[in-house]
């Protein structure tokens, strides 16, 4: 019993002790860039610099870079999860090489995929400076994370289903869609949110790729300034530009509460229409 | 075993599918190997380790110190971020109340979009100093160790919860009616059957925490020793390529992109030892 | 649940048809400039080009970042119009047409909180080589020194250490830095810190109320009137470079930048427009 309440308390001990620190930090971010936050703001373009404007074509910019990259990430990685899962043996060599790439892949630093993806998707296939670029880059990123996370979902599904499919006849394919991928779903879905986390925090990876014209984008060729990028160039680069790094810090974790609480809500939709 | 002709042509798709992952890091690999070629035709790979010192515009290309940094720093976050951030996942999946467990899922979930330039930022403008006040110069390997910590909780966090979540009903509820105290519960039924994806998430975020670059070029103070203290400033690899990239020309640049490949080879062996620990479960 | 997804698939593919369709190249007379290059040149070169787009309804200037050396790898291999490049040329890049756009200064600086008002020429390099390693042997507080220096290859390390006569490898530091930014921030933060930045950036932030003060080198205070009329010893100049001698609209963009049309950007940008 003692166990029992000791492990209680060190939970919440850690759970007081993690909210904390965010606390500490989305005080210090309101603290300094509230001020600057406006309808304006998300609206015009910047100027001068960046420190006085908006932040409008940036918000498009990044949208842009995020869409692409999970459009790219996502049907890939759920080919790849699912084959790892249902279609390989657990020592086969494919599987193993497949495996050990993804883990080397997580660990490749930000700015060594920065440069990579200036050199090849940039000036190898030709994509320039784009919004294009900088969304195949991010896909290339994110794709250990939601391949892993996608992954473990599937193995989570109790062998029962797999055994029962079988039982009544129905083709891998058939189990995959109708039975273990929608039994997999809150899991796929708590990945791709890691994933579009990771993607939207990413800036040494985009300031090679996506690059740093701040216009408005007209097409997904033109170069794009993300919002990670244009923080980070605000608070090291411009003497002066921390008020506005920190109102565009405030605005990425707007945008990011928005698209956590529409996952959210579309999961509970999906759990209820399951039920 | 045979799969019916369906089945093979989607097993087929699915290996073309999984192809991009695997080039990927071959031609990251290429690539890293192509940049390297000119200062390894006329320096000796052993040289990057007995040289005297990290000065590139000088000949000497020690790269011992950043390479021990890395690890340090890695290490040290994944220590802190690891139990906290399972910690973290009980929380929300048994101990909190259905309201605040979403409340903060969700802040933990928006821990994770934090770009790494804003943890860098208030590391150095908040944190350091602080640590400085205790033991100067404050940038450090112990800031280093803390703000990778707080970058990295989440992805231990959140694919815990998730594998958590994914744990059947079942296994709960025979638990509970066998009478298990919750910590026995959660202790000796939900964290095993959850430990394979429990592993994956440590290993996605030490991943992330070798891989950070911007944060760690603001809190860690990027001299290049081998830290006697955890107040010692260090520098670790990744913010060795961003500090000099930017103006390396030739042998300099070559011998940035020979520590990238030295990071690769860092990350091939902390994974496979990760994986002698940890086995698969298997299934049909 | 399933028509949802049907709807969210043709919003997806109608998107996806959008995107592509207006990749097409739909206005082949647009000009577009490319500058790469220093970090430090980037904003004011984007506010340059911004102002010269709005002079020339048909063209775009687009700039990116990436380093000095980027700037003149780029310009020789054509993958950029202009290079732009935060140092002086060297010998073996001196067959790349240059242009000065600015100047910029660099000061050392303290915290405010150090009593130390001024340091002389010996002083400096005793306490960056690792000799003096305590602020009271300079007339300060009883602390020890954090020395910060600049990263490799940076131009404004080059030119501190030229003008102390030192080696990188002479110097001992306490903290390394890459961008100005950070070098105040440490600065800010540290009460025992000596850093050495643009003067420029440095001026602006104290004005801003910041807790640092720019020290005065050999007797010259160090300020952006002081670069301007050439008395300030340290600076370094700001370069546009081109491929090869500059014809059409390269050729009028650097005259604009070269004008005084753009000097109340350079100040904005807390840089010195070159004296011609």
């Amino acid at each position: 019993m003692f166990k029992s309440h000791l492990a209680t308390g060190l939970t919440w001990l850690s759970a007081v002790l993690v909210s904390g620190m965010f606390t500490w930090l989305l005080a210090d971010l309101l603290m300094h860039g509230l001020a600057k936050l406006s309808w304006a703001f998300f609206i015009e373009s910047p100027e001068n610099a960046g420190r006085s404007g908006g932040i409008g074509p940036i918000i498009v910019s990044t949208a842009l870079i995020l869409l692409i990259a999970v459009a790219t990430a996502l049907p890939l990685s759920l080919a790849t999860a699912v084959l790892l899962s249902e279609f390989t043996r657990r020592d086969g060599v494919f599987a193993l090489l497949l495996r050990r790439s993804l883990d080397v892949l997580a660990g490749v630093p930000s700015i060594v995929f920065g440069l990579f993806g200036n050199a090849f998707f940039c000036i190898d296939l030709g994509l320039g400076f784009s919004i294009l670029s900088g969304g195949l880059t991010l896909a290339c990123m994110i794709l250990p994370i939601l391949i892993r996370t996608t992954e473990e979902g599937l193995k989570a599904v109790p062998d029962d289903y797999r055994l029962a499919a079988v039982a009544l006849g129905m083709s891998r394919s058939s189990a995959l869609v109708h039975l273990l991928l929608p039994a997999a779903v809150p899991t796929l879905l708590a990945g791709l949110l890691l994933g579009i986390g990771r993607a939207g925090a990413e800036t040494a990876a985009l300031i090679f790729t996506s690059g740093y014209v701040a216009r408005m984008p007209d097409s997904l060729l033109d170069s794009g300034r993300a919002l990670s990028v244009h923080i980070y160039d605000l608070s090291m680069n411009v003497a002066g530009g921390d008020a506005a790094a920190y109102a565009s810090t405030l605005v990425l974790i707007m945008l990011l509460l928005i698209i956590n609480t529409i996952a959210a809500n579309l999961m509970k939709h999906w759990n209820l229409a399951k039920a | 075993m045979s799969l019916p002709r369906a089945d093979r042509r989607l097993a087929a798709l699915l290996r073309i599918c999984a192809l991009p992952a695997v080039a990927i890091v071959l031609l990251i690999l290429l690539f890293l190997a192509r940049e390297s070629q000119p200062v390894l035709q006329h320096v000796a790979l052993n040289r990057f380790i007995s040289d005297a010192s990290w000065h590139p515009l000088q000949g000497l290309y020690r790269l011992t110190p950043m390479l021990a940094a890395t690890l340090y720093a890695t290490l040290g976050a994944l220590l802190l971020a690891a139990p906290l951030g399972i910690a973290s996942a009980l929380f929300s999946r048994y101990y909190a109340p259905p309201l605040l467990a979403a409340g903060y899922r969700r802040m933990i979930e928006l821990l994770a979009g934090i770009p790494s330039v804003v943890y860098g930022f208030w590391g150095l403008t908040t944190l350091a100093p602080l640590i400085g006040r205790l033991h100067p110069p404050g940038v450090s390997l112990l800031s280093g160790m803390l703000v990778l910590a707080l970058m990295i909780l989440p992805t231990v966090a959140l694919t815990v919860d998730a594998a958590l979540a994914a744990v059947p009903v079942a296994y709960l509820r025979s638990a509970a009616a066998l009478g298990l105290s919750r910590w026995s519960l959660i202790g000796g039924v939900a964290l095993p059957a959850a430990r394979p994806s429990i592993a994956a998430g440590i290993l996605l975020a030490a991943g992330r925490a070798i891989g950070e670059t911007m944060a760690v070029l603001m809190v860690t103070g990027n001299v290049v020793q081998l830290p006697q203290s955890l107040f010692d400033p260090v520098r670790t690899l990744t913010a060795n390529i961003a500090l000099e990239m930017a103006y390396a020309t030739g042998d300099h640049r070559a011998a940035l992109f020979v520590s990238g490949l030295a990071l690769m080879v860092m990350v091939l062996v902390l994974v496979a030892t990760a994986e002698l620990f940890n086995q698969e479960r298997r299934h049909v | 649940m399933k028509k949802l997804g049907i709807v969210i698939v043709i919003v997806l593919i109608t998107g996806a048809v959008w995107g592509l369709l207006q990749s097409q190249p739909s206005e082949p007379k647009i000009d577009k400039l490319v500058l790469t290059g220093s970090s430090t040149i980037a904003p004011l070169a984007a506010e340059i080009g911004k102002r010269f787009e709005a002079l020339h309804s048909d063209v775009r200037v687009d700039v990116q970042t990436g380093g000095s050396s980027r700037g003149i790898s780029d310009a020789r291999a054509k993958l950029a119009d202009i290079g732009m490049v935060s140092r002086a040329l060297k010998d073996d890049e001196k067959d790349l047409p240059a242009f000065t756009l600015a100047l910029d200064g660099i000061a050392v600086i303290l915290n405010k909180a150090n009593p130390v008002a001024a340091l002389d020429k010996q002083q400096i390099i005793a306490i960056y080589t690792g000799k003096i390693v305590n602020w009271k042997d300079v007339g300060g507080n009883d602390a020890p020194i954090t020395a910060v220096n600049k990263a490799e290859g940076r131009s404004t390390l080059e030119l501190f250490l030229h003008y102390f006569g030192l080696k990188n490898t002479d110097v001992k530091p306490q903290v390394v830095i890459g961008d100005n930014q950070q070098g105040i921030k440490t600065v800010l933060g540290n009460p025992d810190a000596i850093a050495y930045v643009s003067i420029g950036t440095a001026e602006y932030e104290a004005g801003q109320g910041a807790a640092i003060k720019l020290l005065p080198l050999d007797g010259i205070a160090a300020s952006v009137e002081n670069v301007r009329n050439r008395s300030f010893p340290l600076a370094r100049p700001l370069n546009l470079v081109t491929p090869a001698a500059p014809t059409g609209l390269v050729k009028d963009f650097i005259e604009f930048a070269e004008s005084p049309q753009v000097h109340d950007l350079i100040e904005a940008q807390y840089f010195v427009p070159a004296p011609r």
